[in-house]
């Protein structure tokens, strides 16, 4: 018999970044609000003090900071007819573990959403034709605007201490800033951060192409900071161990530098660490959460009961407890019925690294994981799809975050992988090479979904959720547009020789390499319970006292890094749970 | 080390592994390790070579660690076959990668020659691994390919490049070599600057270079 524990008003299942917020708003609010996460704690001091975080091995080789997939991962097959295989080592996605989350080991890019993005079946419709999407892509508006999202992409951003550039502060033009950017209604908390070589070489370069650089937002602070929770940052002084570590400085937003310590002042929230969440329970009706079950460090079955469940884990923790609670329909791709576990998507990454002269010092050591330039002419609809037939766009950007020599030294094409001709382009290339990328959407397709694997086990005894994903010829040949660009670029930029990886018509998804923890989709947001999971409130349709947060919300993969869009959602997710649905519990959208 | 014969690659100039007494490799495989990260990583005049920094005590110290045990991989069965896209799908751990490889190579090597890895001549020895590589010496008990390219190559890099600490880089020479300043982490005052970076590097013990 499992362990009852006492009822809560809230329990959040996952503490990263959209645990924290929703944990912050609503003890903020007055509730009882518990959060349960299956990994350790952990903070800046000690877990990630000077230098011990700071060791290639540790945190690169041997992932330090991510998800142990020997007790759960996921499976991964191409097609619907394939038979899955274990994702058994860490490769294309970085899924984080313990408190924080990937709100620990992430970059620091700290994007928004383009309008037309949100409303992408309507906007395609309206500016080309409803013939334009073509047959097995599943467009769908995502039920919410960006002028509503504004004012929470403004709180996330001053939560974080952002360092950028605004390019349109309420329709004014600003000369520096991204000027294809959606109204903001005031600029960055903090300025840019400092270009390092690649990103002056970038902005130089794409100048005289005749683009617009500007610098990509980044949570990485340019300058001392202290945000609206009295949470304090130090400007971040370019270590070059961003992607994959801790932040030594306090300058990388994380949940623990910029909420947590004012939460856990509040006595009305508790938190549970190696807490592995089993399930959501229902009631009788399958129409009411009465909480959810988890298993303890000791391995002991334990309830909490509680009058409102909120899924705030990684992307495929989310849509696996859905699945394994018999929450909302399962997807079905034969007949494209049903709703969980729909519309899974990716993000398209290309990316080239350049190899310049002897005299020109790029030091791959020096960066930060947000710091660079960044160009959108071709993010979203901000071109012409007409002649080119296709959906998508992104952005593309020459970054320097920050690389060592065990995660990988790029060398030109043709050298050897080893041997005294390896070991002269090493020494001749290392201070010498940059990297730009092209990070581009990947829509929604039929045959692209989430479900349970019918025959490998976590150690738990449940099924591992199953991803059935590959690149569709409409990204292919947006990659092969975008990625195009970025060669151009790279020459421009005075390379003397280019490697790298574009994505073309014939290329399938590489499981190996890494290329962003971007997953999305699977519980799609929406205005239509036929091809939604949540309204736009992120509330279950069927479920009402359940909201789910994440990137598994996204109805498709967007260009930007998604964590900017994420926060901001459980910042809007928090406000309306706070001003409407506590005073009349209930579906705050007529189904 | 290797038996000395005339034919064995030329004495390295202080070899790490002197003083050091392997705890997982037999000495068959330890002279296999030590040969192979000589070719892998060779002395030369670019600087020290993997056994020189003390690359085969990195993988041997690594073979102690939770991941030789395959123990932070998803390791539940059925093994199946897949494209290579889906990435690593044996059952082997790091440990029995090791032990099964050099076993294959060395059986490989001497129904070829009369002679283990170790024994052949350099120029022979880069054939032999170039073949590897490129899949083209079988074993049924595992793919080479795969034990060269995701275990001895790659734990040889890390090894060479990792910090001191772990039992290679000895005196943060591969650093040196490549101009990376190790765990200094604290570049405000130069990132803005595309010139020579004017310090050497700093080890996670504190050691200067």
């Amino acid at each position: 018999m499992a362990v009852v524990n006492k009822p809560v008003d809230v329990v959040i299942v996952g503490f990263g970044w959209t645990g924290a917020i929703m944990a912050m708003e609503l003890a903020d609010a007055g509730l009882q609000v518990v959060a349960l996460e299956r990994g350790d704690d952990a903070n800046t001091e000690p877990n990630w003090a000077y230098p011990k975080v700071v060791d290639e091995i540790a945190q690169s080789a041997r992932n330090g900071l991510l998800q142990n997939l020997s007790k759960t991962t996921v499976t991964l097959r191409h097609g619907k007819d394939d038979t899955a295989v274990p994702y058994r080592q860490i490769g294309s996605f970085k899924p984080g573990q313990g408190v924080g989350g990937a709100g620990i080991h992430w970059s620091g890019v700290h994007s928004r959403v383009m309008p037309e993005e949100l409303r992408l079946k309507s906007h395609v419709t309206e500016r080309y034709s409803a013939k334009f999407i073509p047959k097995d892509m599943q467009l769908q508006d995502w039920g919410v605007s960006y002028d509503e999202l504004e004012p929470h992409f403004d709180r996330f951003e001053y939560v974080c201490g952002t360092s950028g550039q605004a390019g349109n502060i309420q329709g004014r033009k600003i000369e520096g800033g991204n000027v294809f950017e959606a109204p903001r209604s005031r600029d960055f908390p903090l300025p840019p951060l400092a270009d390092p070589p690649t990103s002056a070489l970038f902005a130089k370069a794409v100048r005289e192409l005749g683009y617009k650089p500007y610098a990509l937002p980044a949570a990485n602070a340019s300058r001392p900071y202290v945000n609206s929770y009295g949470c304090q940052l130090g400007p971040c002084n370019f270590c070059g161990f961003c992607s994959d570590y801790g932040c030594i400085n306090y300058s990388k937003a994380s949940p623990q530098t910029t909420i947590l310590p004012a939460l856990y002042r509040k006595p009305n929230f508790s938190l549970r660490t190696n807490a592995h969440v089993l399930k959501v329970n229902t009631d009788s009706t399958g129409k009411k959460a009465t909480g959810v079950t988890y298993v303890d460090a000791a391995g002991r079955e334990i309830e909490q009961p509680a009058s409102m469940v909120v899924l705030a884990a990684f992307h495929l923790h989310n849509v696996r407890l859905m699945l394994s609670s018999n929450i909302g329909k399962p997807y079905d791709p034969e007949t494209g019925e049903g709703v969980v576990g729909r519309n899974f998507c990716y993000q398209v990454l290309n990316s080239v690294n350049l190899f310049f002269d002897k005299n020109t010092y790029i030091n791959q050591f020096m960066g930060a994981g947000g710091v660079g330039q960044a160009i959108d002419e071709f993010y979203g609809d901000n071109f012409d799809h007409g002649p080119l037939n296709f959906i998508g766009g992104g952005v593309i950007w020459g970054r320097q975050t920050g690389n060592g020599p065990v995660r990988g030294i790029p060398l030109p094409q043709g050298t050897p992988g080893w041997g005294s001709a390896w070991k002269q382009a090493v020494k001749d290339n290392y201070l010498h090479s940059g990297r730009i990328e092209a990070q581009l959407s990947n829509m929604a397709y039929r045959g692209c979904f989430l479900d349970l694997d019918p025959t490998y086990k976590d150690a738990y005894g449940s099924p591992l959720l199953r991803m059935t994903l590959n690149w569709q010829d409409n990204d292919q040949r947006l990659s092969e547009y975008v990625g195009g660009k970025l060669q151009d670029i790279g020459h421009a930029m005075g390379a003397k020789s280019m490697s790298g990886r574009i994505i073309k018509r014939g290329t399938d998804w590489d499981t190996r390499a890494y290329q962003s923890t971007h997953i999305n989709g699977g519980t799609a947001m929406g205005t239509d319970p036929k091809t939604s999971v949540l309204n736009k409130y992120l509330q279950s349709w069927d479920v009402p006292n359940l909201f789910v947060l994440g990137a598994n919300v996204f109805a498709h993969g967007i260009g930007y890094n998604p964590t900017g869009m994420v926060g901001a959602l459980a910042f809007w997710a928090a406000h309306n749970i706070r001003s409407t649905y506590l005073k009349n519990p209930g579906p705050m959208v007529a189904k | 080390m290797a038996a000395s014969t005339s034919e064995v690659a030329p004495p390295t100039a202080t070899p790490a592994s002197n003083d050091y007494a392997p705890s997982f490799f037999t000495p068959a495989e330890w002279a296999f390790l030590n040969a192979a990260c000589a070719r892998l990583i060779p002395n030369d005049d670019n600087g020290p070579g993997a056994v020189e920094l003390g690359v085969p005590q990195f993988i041997d110290r690594q073979m102690g660690t939770p991941w030789a045990e395959g123990a932070l991989w998803y390791m539940q069965g059925p093994f199946l076959e897949a494209k290579a896209e889906f990435g690593y799908q044996s059952a082997l751990t790091p440990k029995q990668q090791y032990r099964l490889g050099i076993k294959a190579i060395d059986e490989a090597v001497q129904a070829a020659t009369g002679k283990p890895f170790a024994a052949l001549p350099p120029t022979e020895q880069d054939a032999w691994l170039k073949r590897i590589e490129k899949g083209e010496v079988k074993s049924d008990a595992l793919s080479l390919k795969s034990f060269f390219g995701s275990f001895l190559l790659k734990n040889t890099m890390e090894g060479a490049f990792g910090d001191p600490l772990y039992g290679g880089n000895k005196d943060m020479a591969a650093w040196k070599m490549i101009g990376h300043p190790g765990v200094r982490a604290d570049y405000l005052e130069f990132v803005a600057e595309a010139k020579p970076y004017p310090y050497g590097p700093v080890s996670l013990h504190g050691k200067r270079g």
